[in-house]
């Protein structure tokens, strides 16, 4: 099985869902002069607001089945769709869902016969130096596969990816995808690497999932100042092997194609059994789970230092 | 490493060097080495960014003859294009000349449009007038806030944006006028220490008279920032950062940092919290701005 994945390093306009939505058409056009033509077209987090909204979130958040409706509604007026070209596509939003705002990435089928595949909302919201997104948005407390026309895919927003816990999740869960949309702010600026700190970290990141369990990863990132804070791109993708299969210039809005080859994943495994090897260890991990913890809480104060 | 395929540029895996995990030492100098090439792009597009996003074209800029605003100005050149620069001279009658050739200097070299408004009637208008003993530091303070009047006039004149020229390390240390320096509602040095504006400046090409003078707010003849501070910029900038990365005073003196400068340092830091804030507001409902009714600046 072929995936053909488009990634969108895309500069949202800042607190403006419908100037948002109409870059977001003007990709679709684009589309369609791709060869091959996608089947899912990846947009980062927070796409259509950028991320900094601090209080603002609730005057932009929408729910998943409106941000579809709005979405379709965009790919089906779209002059140079070919009649009947499904696509699936990934976008971060903020999402109202059952009274509460979150920090969502959703998974739709466009087309004749539009469906929602799935919600991811972030689990794992970062709350401190610049960031303060638990105190604006509630957080998501699941992380799951789901289908695809092609496969199986996983979502995991921004720091998600950077607990090993969310992409082993997925990857048990039987991910042959993890998409990654991000809103990376720059910071460390030190001589070396020729990019921020940060972009080099994520790579590195990535990487490692990637190699570890044998699946390819794409982190699709946001563009543009927002308030002095730069979210500079370096969208990438990495193949089951650990290799780059794709990376944005950073500062310029990209949209690449690319064709995955699904089998490469059983031989990246076949090579490095690590997920199998996981797969069974982890009913005695479970069983022997570290003591001085109880359900992910301290069992007790023990003096510093120890004795 | 993994091998990268064919057109993908790699990026390396080694973001630190061994050395950066080494205990805070005050010869080493290399937690504030920055990638000049790469900051001055990043500058550069937070200037197109910021400017474009408040709907000017035209900037103006305080020249003062120093390397934060020269570097300021440059900056604003390479993002906006030397038309969209206007460059202000606003001497007191204390200014020193040197201040004025290296301001024309620097303009000379950028091709910028350059104005002088000698400041000295209306600070003097003031102060010899109704408050004739008023001493130095008062009246820099006063020229300081002088100049920003003049400087937003101008920019109302203009249809331009003020951009600021205050440093990290003066900001830090409040080495500063309140609601002066600070006024202009973008600062793209506001987060270089000294040592790196002008690391920064001499890779960018800014005149060397300009770049290896002895840093001065020339609000005072003969005056020099580091004599007014009591401790160089060098030694200020890595106490600074190491402070902020979390290291404690007296665990700094352990690592060999000199204990005065250290308490320099610190009582300039802690005792200026309220120069980097707005004025304070008891809050009375909780639509308080700033406390409750929280948006962005780019909102």
């Amino acid at each position: 099985m072929k995936l053909n994945l488009a990634i969108c390093q895309f500069r949202p306009v800042k607190a403006d869902v419908e100037a948002s939505l109409a870059e977001a058409a003007r990709v679709f056009e684009r589309l369609e002069a791709m060869t091959p033509r996608p089947d899912m077209l990846v947009f980062p987090e927070t796409a259509l607001t950028g991320y900094f909204l601090e209080g603002g979130v609730r005057e932009h958040a929408m729910t998943a089945e409106r941000m579809l409706e709005r979405l379709n509604g965009l790919y089906l007026s779209g002059a140079a769709r070919p009649d009947d070209a499904p696509l699936e596509v990934v976008i971060g939003f903020f999402e109202l869902y059952r009274d509460r705002v979150y920090n969502s990435a959703l998974c739709a089928r466009l087309g004749e016969d539009p469906a929602i595949l799935h919600v991811h909302r972030k689990v794992f919201l970062p709350t401190y130096g610049v960031f303060q997104e638990e105190r604006f948005v509630d957080p998501g407390h699941t992380v799951r596969a789901f289908d695809t026309s092609w496969g199986r895919a996983a979502i995991l927003i921004c720091e998600d990816v950077f607990h090993s816990i969310s992409s082993t999740l997925a990857a048990l869960d039987g991910a042959q995808l993890i998409l990654v949309p991000s809103a990376s702010p720059a910071r460390g600026f030190e001589p070396g690497p020729g990019v921020p700190g940060n972009v080099v970290r994520w790579d590195r990141v990535l990487r490692t999932i990637a190699e570890e369990h044998g699946v390819f990863v794409a982190a699709v990132q946001i563009l543009g100042f927002e308030g002095g804070k730069a979210f500079p791109g370096g969208s990438v993708v990495f193949g089951p092997g650990g290799e780059a299969i794709a990376r944005a210039p950073l500062w310029e809005e990209a949209l690449l194609g690319m064709r995955l080859d699904l089998r490469e994943i059983s031989a990246a495994r076949v090579g490095g059994p690590l997920l199998a090897d996981l797969e069974r260890a982890l009913p005695g991990l479970l069983l022997h789970r570290p003591r001085g913890t109880e359900g992910g809480r301290p069992s007790g104060h023990e003096p510093e230092g120890g004795s | 490493m993994s091998g990268e395929r064919e057109g993908v540029i790699e990026i390396p895996d080694a973001v630190h060097s061994p050395d950066v995990s080494l205990p805070p030492s005050p010869d080493d100098l290399s937690p504030l080495a920055i990638d000049t090439k790469l900051v001055e792009r990043w500058l550069v597009e937070f200037l197109r960014s910021e400017i474009r996003r408040r709907r000017f074209e035209y900037v103006v800029v305080g020249l003062s003859g120093g390397v934060d605003s020269s570097l300021t100005a440059t900056l604003c050149r390479h993002a906006l294009g030397t038309d969209a620069v206007k460059g202000f001279l606003l001497p007191y009658r204390t200014s020193s000349q040197e201040s004025r050739d290296h301001a024309l200097l620097l303009a000379d070299g950028l091709g910028i449009e350059t104005r002088e408004i000698d400041i000295t009637d209306a600070v003097d208008g003031y102060a010899e007038r109704f408050e004739p003993g008023m001493s130095d530091h008062r009246r820099g303070n006063v020229a300081a806030r002088q100049r920003m009047i003049v400087l937003f006039d101008q920019a109302a004149k203009l249809d331009a944006l003020p951009v600021g020229t205050g440093n990290k390390s003066e900001r830090l240390l409040g080495y500063f006028t309140w609601h002066a320096d600070d006024t202009p509602p973008i600062n793209p040095l506001g987060d270089l220490f000294k040592v790196q504006v002008w690391e920064l400046a001499r890779a960018i090409g800014i005149p060397e008279e300009i770049v290896e003078k002895p840093a001065s707010a020339d609000l005072i003849h003969g005056q020099t920032d580091e004599e007014d501070l009591g401790v160089s910029y060098g030694e200020a900038d890595l106490i600074l950062h190491h402070l902020l990365s979390g290291y404690p005073a007296d665990q700094l003196a352990e690592f060999g940092f000199d204990a005065a400068k250290i308490d320099v340092v610190r009582q300039r830091l802690e005792g200026t919290h309220w120069k980097r804030h707005l004025p304070t507001v008891p809050m009375l409902s909780s639509t308080a701005i700033g406390e409750w009714y929280l948006r962005p600046v780019d909102y």
